[in-house]
């Protein structure tokens, strides 16, 4: 990932910084500027996320992508936020396996680095609330 | 002016590996080890850990603690001998993931184990002087030690974040006074790009470590007028656990003062974590009006003292984030193997 991109939305990585729409209560993460349901009707606000949900799905990646081969084997899930929105994250921190239903919590992580010389990629993953 | 400690957060990774583990793969006498260094395993941190990571972890901590509104916060300063930046501060990683940026000052130290007690004088100055309204201290560090090397068996991961502020209703602990003792003194080092550090064997002892901590310890108590009696606990830093043992004995302070805050036998030395980590052991249980005496001691070398006395605001802070006793129980033990794999140490190209 280029410096630039990772940047512009670095503070929503790192504090779950989505939007809430006032008008018809649904919660967006990432953050959106308009409202899907109420359109040009809708009032956007900044909202940050507390950072607990449950598993949706999960898969253990074994055979990991450039850069994250030290990581392997991990578990990667879609995770639904108590608020409402989904995300995809990396679930960490447990030798316990993970299973659909199981409640995590943000926790502050590497995600990546670009090599050597590159910079440090950090963000939101998820730990068992009870593991 | 009253300055002291508004809330308090410590972190430390769940991973440990024990004494007979590392014992095991260098052919070592675990149990003459465990009898020496007082230590019996130590914490590893994650493969996605770094002294960044363990600072936003205590420094959120320390924010829940309090329910303060993160934007007060007028300076982030960062203890660490493991910065994961040679350049660019760990300190506006910090700020920017507990909210407290933009209008605030960062920056990051460095002073072996005694960074974040440094971190912590430098904004009980800024605070006295109206500068800011709070200041963040942190001491976190994923202490390196090469293998086979004596520290491998005590060099652990953790970090302590401390709010200083000076309204009164906000303090749950008063800092009466800090006293420093520092010289040129060549214990312990890492050159600029090497892995690990290089110490200087026993030399570390009577020279570095005994020599600042009794001087710094004598000094404040002489300053204040106060005497090892005159305090309910008393922390040292605790590179193992038979330093600050000994030397609580040389200054005449008893076992039971220095038993709560004394957590390095089950985590290891967390570095610019130690000493932090033990006065917030003692914070998690120590009740208002209770004193506590506290000196920290970096390499290179030098040591700060604290005199501090507990107010009636740490029962109302005190359950809002875990405790360092909850953040210790329920281990993962790992083998050496794993240990290596956390640590880096196993280099995939």
């Amino acid at each position: 990932m280029s410096v630039p991109r990772f940047w512009r939305k670095l503070d929503s990585r790192y504090n779950l910084k989505g939007t809430h729409c006032v008008e018809c209560g649904e919660y967006f993460y990432p953050p959106r500027n308009t409202c899907v349901n109420c359109r040009r009707q809708g009032q956007i606000e900044a909202y940050r996320f507390k950072g607990t949900g449950e598993i949706v799905t999960y898969t253990v990646i074994h055979t990991a992508a450039e850069g994250f081969e030290k990581q392997a084997p991990y578990t990667l899930a879609i995770i639904k936020l108590d608020e409402g929105p989904s995300l995809t994250a990396q679930v960490v921190g447990s030798s316990v396996n993970a299973y659909i239903g199981m409640r995590v919590r943000s926790v502050f992580r590497k995600l990546g680095e670009g090599g050597e010389r590159g910079m440090i990629y950090y963000g939101t993953k998820f730990i068992p609330v009870d593991g | 002016m009253t300055i002291g400690i508004v809330s308090y957060g410590a972190y430390v990774p769940r991973y440990r590996i024990k004494i007979e583990e590392i014992a095991r793969l260098w052919g070592d006498d675990a149990e003459a080890l465990k009898r020496g260094l007082m230590v019996y395993e130590k914490s590893v941190p994650d493969v996605d850990e770094d002294a960044a990571t363990i600072a936003v972890e205590a420094a959120r901590s320390a924010v829940a603690r309090c329910e303060i509104d993160p934007s007060r916060i007028g300076a982030v300063y960062t203890g660490s001998e493991s910065h994961p930046y040679a350049v660019k501060p760990t300190s506006t990683i910090v700020g920017q993931a507990i909210g407290a940026t933009p209008v605030m000052t960062a920056a990051d130290f460095e002073f072996a184990c005694k960074a974040g007690t440094a971190a912590i004088q430098a904004c009980m100055g800024l605070v006295s002087s109206g500068m800011i309204d709070l200041g963040l201290a942190i001491g976190a560090d994923v202490s390196q030690g090469a293998p086979g090397d004596a520290l491998e068996y005590t060099a652990a991961a953790g970090g302590v974040a401390c709010i200083i502020g000076k309204k009164e209703s906000e303090i749950a602990a008063i800092i009466e006074d800090t006293y420093s003792f520092t010289t040129d003194t060549p214990d312990f080092w890492r050159r600029e790009g090497m892995a690990y550090p290089e110490h200087g064997g026993r030399f570390t002892g009577d020279p570095g470590y005994f020599k600042h901590v009794t001087n710094g310890a004598r000094g404040l108590m002489e300053k204040i007028g106060t005497k090892p009696e005159d305090y309910d606990y008393a922390v040292f830093h605790q590179p193992n656990g038979k330093f600050p043992s000994r030397v609580a004995k040389l200054l005449g302070f008893s076992k039971a003062q220095i038993e709560p805050g004394l957590v390095v036998p089950k985590i290891g030395n967390t570095y610019s974590g130690s000493c932090l980590m033990g006065i917030a052991a003692t914070l998690d249980q120590a009740k208002p009006g209770d004193r506590i005496f506290a000196t920290a001691f970096g390499s290179g070398a030098g040591s700060d003292s604290f005199s501090i006395t507990v107010t009636d605001k740490i029962e109302e802070i005190r359950n809002r984030a875990p405790t360092v006793a909850e953040l210790i129980k329920d281990p993962i033990y790992i083998d050496y193997a794993r240990y290596a794999k956390h640590k880096g140490k196993i280099r995939l190209s």
